[in-house]
């Protein structure tokens, strides 16, 4: 019983947005050709699995956002914690840090393509900015949080400098580097559409800008949803590994 | 009544600067602390108690004067004076067990594993913490978090005791039961406490030596011999000597807010000229 109401507490949301989308479509509000249908969009799905290679845009995809969002985190993290734990390097770099953030990715798109071309590194220097910068503000603000008398109390115990460190700071600082991660993939795949307007062949965002030309509104629903489901299951992946990582916290993922 | 002198503070003052001026938090304080003594600092809040302490435990030195163990000044925190705070720093990351290890596994006082796991199922009886050994910090109680700050720091053997209103966040059942198993394990292992508490009673019944501080700055105003022998059993807490003689030294310490209103008083307000004054 209590199985079968999670589930339907899992699923009950979906199926509202779904009943919603038909609604929407059958109420005459809009021009049902503006508007496919559930149906219409699963099978294109389907379609561009068979015949298309969509996984393999999917793979293209996933691929970008995994490079992007690890060499932005293991940047992220270390420079979030310069940051957080020394005052006057914060106060310093701040600014520039917010500055950089508020641009918006698709902005520096011309930039990107003169110092990167319009290769794969170009799209990965994009997925890795949007990630860092992510990554680097909640990875500050945990640390910056982390309470001294952890600190005092282990020092009182006899800890060296070394050992406060890896002993006291770093468990401390775990469940903000899972945050961080966390941020950091949800930001990159919503930067990836922009990331693969650079000649990108294969992608999910190449397949959605693809569909814009031709007008095949399904398909760019179909490429939405998927980036979506796949962002939504990779969350809850590492979910799954903090609430594992950090089982003694009091909020639990 | 007490052993040796061990932690000697000699004329101790100490300023913070503050963007008005150095503020004193404490003024000229000597005191001997000697072996085995339990010693209780009573004052009025924030006035400078804690920092007292601090320089003790090591986080702070003195602005003026000068704080010494066994004839050397005391330059930082050590393993030999357990520090136990009013908010437990029960290290939340650790297990139970883990937080009683974690100072037996740090390269100052490290022990062979098999040793180091008889020191914790030690004091893990010790505190009744057993059935406890593998919980999260976090599925504690209060006075359950305060035993293992308290066998955590047991372990280590430290000579000193250091503890900031240990039981200060603890109901008034806890409480007791806390000062009974402190006497308890005291009476069993022997250690050097500093003490500080808001309660006189509480003072009374676990020290040997009572400071009555006065307000910020912190001075020394008073210091009372508490005259009753150890083992102190919990009905000495209704004996007629033992409440006249806290009535005495509440007043004392009433006294002491008494003064902290009346210096407060006198500091002129945000706005001078505003207000009826």
């Amino acid at each position: 019983m209590t199985l079968a109401r999670r589930w339907f507490a899992r699923l009950a949301p979906w199926a509202a947005v779904v009943v919603l989308w038909y609604a929407v479509r059958e109420s005459g509000l809009v021009k049902p050709a503006l508007v496919p249908s559930p149906a219409d969009v699963a099978q294109q799905f389907w379609r561009m699995m068979t015949t298309q290679r969509l996984w393999l845009d999917m793979y293209m995809s996933f691929q970008r956002v995994l490079l992007g969002v690890a060499f932005g985190i293991a940047a992220a993290v270390p420079v979030g914690f310069a940051l957080g734990w020394y005052r006057p390097v914060r106060l310093v770099v701040d600014p520039l840090i917010n500055f950089f953030r508020a641009l918006p990715p698709i902005a520096l798109i011309p930039l990107v393509i003169v110092y990167f071309g319009i290769d794969e590194t170009a799209k990965v220097v994009m997925l890795f900015y949007a990630a860092f910068f992510a990554g680097v503000i909640v990875m500050y603000e945990g640390i910056v949080q982390i309470n001294p008398l952890f600190i005092r109390a282990a020092r009182t115990l006899g800890a060296t400098d070394a050992e406060i460190f890896w002993r006291v700071i770093i468990p401390l600082a775990v469940p903000h580097m899972l945050t961080a991660l966390r941020v950091s993939l949800g930001v990159a795949w919503a930067t990836l559409v922009a990331s693969e307007l650079i000649a990108a062949q294969r992608g999910l965002g190449a397949v959605i800008q693809n569909a814009s030309n031709y007008f095949q509104i399904d398909i760019i629903y179909m490429g939405i949803i998927c980036i979506g489901l796949i962002a939504l299951v990779m969350d809850r992946g590492l979910r799954r590994v903090a609430a594992r990582l950090v089982q003694w916290q009091e909020r639990l993922a | 009544m007490s052993g040796r002198p061990r932690i000697v503070l000699d004329h101790v003052s100490k300023d913070f600067p503050t963007t008005t001026g150095p503020l004193r938090a404490v003024e000229d304080v000597s005191l001997t602390i000697h072996e085995g003594e339990f010693i209780s600092l009573v004052g009025p809040s924030g006035c400078g108690k804690t920092t007292l302490l601090g320089m003790v435990a090591g986080f702070t030195e003195p602005t003026a004067g000068r704080i010494t163990l066994d004839g050397r000044p005391i330059t930082g925190p050590g393993p030999d004076r357990g520090v136990i705070f009013q908010e437990y720093a029960v290290f939340p990351w650790l297990t139970v067990r883990d937080n009683i290890a974690f100072g037996l596994t740090l390269r100052a006082n490290r022990v062979p594993a098999a040793e180091r796991e008889a020191i914790v199922d030690r004091y893990l009886r010790f505190m009744g913490l057993e059935a406890f050994a593998a919980a999260w910090p976090r599925t504690l109680s209060g006075g359950m978090k305060q035993r293992v700050a308290l066998a955590r720091a047991y372990a280590v053997k430290s000579d000193f005791l250091l503890m900031d209103e240990p039981f200060g966040a603890l109901d008034a059942q806890t409480r007791t039961a806390m000062q009974h198993l402190l006497l308890d394990v005291l009476e069993r292992e022997g250690k050097t406490v500093l003490f500080i508490t808001h309660s006189v009673e509480e003072a009374l019944y676990l020290s040997s030596r009572i400071v009555v501080v006065t307000a910020r700055p912190a001075r020394v105003r008073h210091i009372v011999d508490v005259p009753f022998p150890y083992p102190r059993p919990e009905k000495l807490r209704r004996a007629p000597e033992f409440n006249d003689l806290r009535a005495e030294v509440e007043a004392l310490v009433m006294q002491e807010y008494a003064d902290q209103e009346r210096q407060h008083d006198r500091r002129p307000g945000p706005d001078p000229r505003g207000g009826e004054r």
